[in-house]
């Protein structure tokens, strides 16, 4: 019982089909609080799909996702991000014509409380005060990423790296519970992972932020994560350490390629199900 | 030459022209927001003329509560439009929605002129003094009026998108929705709320119109008139709307004066804004502020 308490989100045999497309197959896991948590796997395993079914884009077609014990069916994207699911994209995600402020700013909106009429009465309204306060947690942030010296300048403007790195601020700016990185250090050169892999660190060692992460970079996976899940094809091939993970025959054969009997058994125990 | 004429066309053309800039903000707000290229602008304008009109003459309200009112009619009229005919149909092809604009922008016209009537009304008299001196330059009270609320309403626009946290939402929504939803911002919130700020402030500017002039079902000409405007300023550009207004409203003017001077033509004022727009579209095709689509390969 005490282990369940720490428990923030729980899948339960989450399954997600296209048509005939399989994009996941009963996947089960449970994130725990304050953990590094990354899942890997070939290209077109279900990686990003598991992620978009915990923020909402896809309803999984059966299973549930539980955030602290709670079912997150019926809500939407935008009422789960209240919630506490923050997340940063594969493809970078920024609005490219607003200022990096203003960027991270849009991050705080469910946190805001002023309303129309006192946006229009700026000054007398509150609306002030308020934005006043906000403006210092995300100076905050944007310290804590070290991102001062490009504040005012529009996002569209920077260097690949720190557009990654501003998108992560804005992802931190929800104040989530659970922060959903989706390969947070694509394209990037060795320094910027390594500066990347620090900010990840930082964020769940001070901030207590617990981080699901898809990633590419081996070494940075073993290195950062408390645990490891590989799918692939849409199924949970493997969980768990990250060395036992690296260790697992099924996980070198998908990463090799090579024809694995223990998917053909799973696949054949499906179609008896199905029949 | 004529300069005392061409003067009182070119104020003319600046006061026309912010009203044309007010409506051409509503215009690219809804389409800046919700992708939707509202044809029935012009009869936001009207409605929102007719029933304040409404208010004043058959209850004989003062000019204050009539006023909002009217507000605060249009601004759930906008909700429920956006709600029962635009929400339907998101996802749809740009085409289908136009029609449905264009074919609501008819059932609308009809329907007014069923309730209100075709003849054209006049406003009651609303300021004590009609005229006021300036300077030496005798000006009609309802003029001043007029620029004060457009030049109000801009500087209300700027603000809300500036400084509140739903003029951020709004922005980050236009250019991006499924970012701003995984962001927390509720899509559906933002597209009522881009209805309801366009059909009010649609419908401040038919008042004002409507009390300058009257009312009659010319007005929602006007939200024709607004077609050039938009196009000059860039149909995504907000401060572009307000210009291409400004320079719609002064060049229609400024053909009216070479019009009736020197070329005797006729009904330049009508169709010189279309000339423009078709010139505009000729060499700048996003027109002056707008942004151009860059497909990268």
């Amino acid at each position: 019982m005490d282990k369940n308490t720490n428990v923030l989100l729980q899948a339960q045999d989450i399954s997600l089909r296209f048509g005939g497309v399989h994009a996941l197959s009963n996947v089960s896991y449970d994130i725990k609080k304050g953990e590094i948590f990354s899942i890997i796997g070939p290209n077109g395993a279900g990686k990003t799909s598991m992620l978009n079914c915990i923020s909402g884009r896809y309803t999984p077609t059966s299973g549930e996702i539980l955030l602290n014990g709670k079912s997150l069916k019926g809500y939407s994207v935008n009422d789960r991000a209240g919630l506490g699911i923050g997340r940063t994209f594969q493809n970078l995600a920024l609005f490219g014509h607003m200022s990096v402020l203003d960027n991270i700013m849009v991050g705080r909106h469910h946190q805001l409380k002023n309303n129309f009429m006192n946006g229009m009465f700026y000054w007398v309204g509150g609306a002030q005060k308020e934005e006043i306060i906000e403006r210092r947690k995300v100076e905050d942030i944007i310290d804590f990423l070290e991102i001062q010296h490009v504040r005012n300048k529009p996002a569209g403007e920077l260097s690949y790296g720190l557009r990654k790195r501003v998108e992560l601020a804005r992802a931190v700016a929800q104040s989530p519970q659970i922060i959903l990185l989706d390969e947070p250090m694509a394209g990037m050169n060795l320094e910027e992972k390594e500066d990347m892999a620090r900010y990840i660190i930082d964020l769940n060692q001070e901030l207590g932020m617990t981080i699901v992460m898809i990633e590419h970079d081996m070494g940075v996976v073993i290195d950062i994560s408390d645990r490891v899940m590989v799918l692939d094809f849409g199924r949970q091939i493997a969980l768990g350490l990250p060395e036992e993970v690296m260790q697992n025959e099924h996980v070198k054969k998908a990463y090799l390629g090579e024809e694995d009997d223990y998917i053909r058994e799973l696949e054949e125990d499906d179609a008896e199900v199905m029949s | 030459m004529n300069w005392d004429l061409l003067f009182q066309l070119l104020i003319n053309g600046v006061i026309v022209g912010l009203l044309y800039g007010v409506v051409a903000m509503c215009f690219v707000l809804i389409y800046k927001s919700t992708q939707v290229v509202n044809f029935a602008q012009g009869e936001f304008l009207l409605l929102g003329a007719w029933v304040c009109l409404y208010f004043l003459v058959e209850y004989e309200l003062p000019f204050w509560i009539g006023f909002l009112l009217t507000m605060g009619f249009m601004a759930v009229f906008g909700i429920v439009v956006q709600m029962l005919i635009l929400r339907p149909l998101i996802g749809e092809p740009i085409i289908s929605i136009i029609m449905v604009t264009i074919g609501f922008s008819s059932f609308m016209q009809s329907l007014m002129s069923w309730i209100f009537g075709n003849s054209a009304v006049s406003y009651p008299k609303i300021f004590e003094v009609e005229v006021v001196n300036i300077g030496g330059l005798n000006v009609e009270t309802a003029y001043l009026m007029s620029i004060a609320m457009s030049v109000a309403i801009m500087i209300i626009f700027f603000l809300f998108f500036r400084y509140s946290r739903f003029g951020l939402a709004m922005r980050a929504t236009a250019y991006n929705q499924q970012i701003a939803q995984s962001l927390g911002i509720s899509i559906k919130h933002v597209f009522m709320m881009a209805w309801a700020i366009s059909a009010v402030v649609s419908a401040v500017a038919g008042i004002i119109i409507g009390m300058v002039s009257a009312v009659s079902t010319a007005l929602s000409f006007i939200g024709i008139k607004v077609f050039p405007a938009v196009i000059v300023g860039g149909m995504d550009s907000i401060v572009g709307g307000v210009v291409g207004g400004v320079i719609i409203g002064v060049l229609e003017n400024l053909a009216e004066f070479v019009d009736g001077q020197y070329l005797h033509i006729g009904n330049m004022y009508q169709i010189a804004p279309f000339y423009i727009l078709i010139v505009i579209l000729m060499i700048k095709p996003y027109g002056l502020f707008g942004t151009p689509d860059i497909e990268r390969v």
